[in-house]
């Protein structure tokens, strides 16, 4: 059983709607298929509607001397067979996928339209900062005209225009000679090449080293270091130490742990610390989250495993993203000093240098220590001297006082 | 002021007009004793006699030839073709005459006649009773070309059509005459030719179009207007000449622009419209200029699935408007 709807047919070529002048069923009434059902009245005929089912007429919806447009429903039949209702609703229960949330398109975010140009020049506008709400992030010309009426007016800055214009600029052709080697740049190179400019560039990078005197650290290491490889089959570096004793000033300092965002300065609440890995021709920022809440040993272990999943290509941008402060082993290429460039959106580095062991005076008089150098690049707009100084004397402070009394490695 | 359908505007505007001027007269295949296959001219033979409302041989060309004849002579014959569709036998007339008459004789002699024929789809007519002929004239410098979309519209044109003194085909869509029903004075009034009407405003989107499709366009503005899309509407009103100045400004108004016709695609008036707008108004477009219209198939197909696949509809115009608004 299945309820039907009889709408009104059309009855000639203008015909848009039809009287009903006279009903030749009552409801109850059995029809088959093709009984005239009802007599209709249009401006260039009358004539008499046939059913389309063969049923019960179940409800006459349109009364005598009604008049309804075609296709509006007349009259409604129960019928035999299976109804185009139910069927509808079978395809109807088809499960809906759910559009995927995805990231905002842009990629038309810098296709102007005529107008779009002509208002951005008359208005010496910057189109760059407007946000465009069209299609792919497109800025449209209602955007700008909401901008003009605002009277808010991005404007072009000179030194900017003159930093787009470096950056668009082609390289110029270089000659190569014979026995040169053209090597393609490949993805990874080209996203560190892009980031590296793109934070030289943004960011007004400053500079401050101090020297660390860790030769309590080293002697506690070094007698440690045998027993650790046999209880946890891998090596307790220094680098877990310096890892350890940033992350604890950070919690101190967190200033350090923020990002520059034109209108403000986003400080972060974890401590998730990006670590440099090379490999071969690639560098890796593998991060270490909340390491202010891991113990030595946790942060060892990590560093271990990224090392191990780096040189095995198998790291994943879960294991990169995050990062809020990066700390950089440069020690280990034998550097004794660097100036590191600030990994973006971040707000400082540290290089980690080389431990090297030199004479250094104590009390008037010499002695031989083992001395290291960390050298901080820091985003001057959001840091100042004064409290990255402050944060390196405590993360000084924390190295120089590790020594076998005080340190925790689990 | 009373509610009229589309085609009561038609009789009522012809009805008025013979009664204020004895040299309009009508001629056509069953316009008088019959009122016209589609009761355009009901009643007229009653009240105005056989002399004034002519039953002629169905043969387009003698229709137009006729009537150019009478109107060289200095009456005013609206003749009526019974479907568009037929109007191709009076093609030389209308062209190579009708058109040319007051320029092949030096302003010493003009053409008055207004030719009135049923047009478009949607009506399950099928090919000889639903095409859109316009295109076809739509190049003939002498020729105006008169589209309505409303009752009010058609009384205030018709008039103005018979009262023009060179020839006029006014174009009348079939769906509309029993689907379109307005408030029309009944104060004698008359619409200029030759100017394009705004039939809504709007500052998000611009649709350009005639005919049936301004109700649609209407339609679905109205739809949109819930979401906070805004949509400027110009009715052509007169496919030829067109209103440029109407144009480049409804354009400009808001540089993403619609233009919607029934007719077949390529070759249509709105690539006209198009051409206009890319001529005048490059540095206000923000958006492709898009064109919504008929496959490009030679005639209206018959079965219902096929006719709605071929007809533009609200559904259709939604569409893209809706893809021009979020451009």
């Amino acid at each position: 059983m299945a309820t039907e709807k009889i709408t009104m047919p059309q009855l000639g070529e203008s015909v848009t709607e039809g009287t009903i002048s006279s009903w030749l069923v009552k409801e109850g009434d059995k029809v088959t298929k093709y009984d005239p059902i009802a007599e209709v009245l249009t401006d260039k005929v009358s004539a008499e509607v046939p059913s389309s089912f063969t049923g019960v007429i179940k409800e006459l919806v349109a009364s005598e001397g009604e008049t309804i447009s075609v296709g509006d429903v007349m009259c409604l039949m129960e019928t035999e067979e299976k109804g185009a209702r139910e069927k509808e609703k079978t395809t109807a229960e088809q499960p809906q996928t759910d559009p995927v949330p995805t990231e905002p398109d842009q990629s038309m975010k810098k296709r102007y339209s005529p107008a779009v140009l002509r208002l951005a020049q008359e208005h010496d506008l910057e189109l760059n900062h407007v946000t465009g709400t069209g299609k792919g992030g497109r800025v449209t010309r209602k955007d700008l005209e909401k901008i003009i009426q605002s009277g808010e007016l991005p404007q072009k800055e000179e030194q900017e225009a003159s930093i787009s214009s470096h950056t668009t600029s082609q390289p110029s052709e270089t000659i190569t000679h014979a026995g040169d080697m053209e090597i393609p740049v490949s993805g990874v190179r080209k996203a560190i090449a892009q980031n590296m400019v793109r934070s030289k560039q943004e960011i007004p990078h400053a500079w401050m080293t101090v020297e660390v005197d860790v030769t309590d650290l080293v002697s506690y290491r070094n007698r440690m270091k045998k027993e650790f490889m046999e209880k946890e089959g891998f090596n307790l570096t220094y680098f877990a130490f310096f890892v350890k004793a940033v992350a604890q000033a950070l919690k101190k300092y967190p200033q350090l742990n923020s990002t520059w965002q034109e209108d403000k300065i986003i400080q972060r609440k974890a401590i998730n610390l990006s670590i440099a890995v090379a490999a071969e021709d690639k560098l890796f920022v593998p991060v270490i989250k909340n390491a202010d809440e891991k113990s030595m040993k946790g942060i060892a272990k990590e560093i271990f495993e990224f090392a191990n999943k780096a040189k095995a290509n198998a790291l994943t941008s879960q294991d990169m993203e995050g990062g809020t402060f990066t700390v950089n082993n440069t020690g280990s290429f034998g550097s004794i000093h660097s100036m590191g460039i600030i990994n973006h959106p971040q707000s400082a580095i540290l290089q980690i240098e080389s431990i090297v062991k030199r004479p250094v005076i104590i009390n008037n008089m010499f002695a031989a220590r083992d001395m290291v150098n960390l050298s901080l690049s820091l985003d001057h707009r959001v840091l100042d001297g004064l409290i990255c100084g402050r944060f390196l004397a405590y993360v000084k402070e924390l190295l120089e006082s590790m020594s076998e009394e005080n340190i925790q490695i689990y | 002021m009373p509610v009229m359908s589309y085609i009561q505007a038609v009789t009522t505007a012809l009805k008025e007009e013979m009664l204020r001027d004895e040299k309009v007269f009508i001629l056509g295949e069953d316009v008088g004793k019959k009122g016209g296959v589609f009761r355009a001219t009901e009643g007229l033979y009653n009240e105005f006699g056989e002399y004034r409302v002519l039953d002629t041989p169905l043969s387009e060309s003698a229709i137009a030839g006729v009537g150019i004849g009478a109107a060289m002579y200095g009456m005013r014959p609206v003749a009526e073709m019974q479907f568009a569709d037929f109007i191709m036998p009076a093609v030389n007339q209308i062209i190579s005459e009708a058109a040319k008459t007051r320029y092949r004789s030096n302003n010493d002699w003009n053409v008055p006649i207004t030719i009135r024929a049923p047009y478009g789809g949607g009506v399950h007519g099928a090919l000889y009773h639903s095409q859109s002929v316009e295109a076809v004239f739509a190049n003939q410098p002498g020729l105006k070309i008169v589209m309505p979309s409303s009752p009010y519209d058609v009384k205030g044109l018709l008039k103005a059509a018979i009262r023009d003194n060179d020839p006029v085909l006014f174009f009348e869509h079939k769906r509309a005459y029993r689907l379109l029903k307005e408030e029309v004075p009944n104060e004698d009034y008359v619409l200029p030719i030759g100017k394009a009407d705004v039939k809504r405003e709007g500052s998000d989107i611009t649709v350009i179009t005639y005919g049936l499709c301004v109700h649609f366009a209407l339609q679905t503005a109205e739809k949109l207007a819930n979401e906070g899309i805004e949509t400027h509407i110009l009715d052509l009103r007169t496919v030829y000449p067109l209103d440029k100045e109407g144009i480049i400004e409804a354009a400009s108004k808001t540089g993403k622009v619609l233009l919607i016709t029934e007719d077949n695609k390529e070759g249509s008036i709105i690539g006209e419209v198009g051409a206009i707008i890319a001529e005048n108004c490059l540095f206000d477009l923000d958006a492709p200029v898009m064109r919504l219209a008929g496959p490009d198939v030679p005639a209206m197909p018959f079965a219902p699935t096929m006719e709605k696949f071929f007809m533009v509809n609200p559904d259709k115009c939604e569409k893209a408007m809706r893809e021009l608004a979020e451009f």
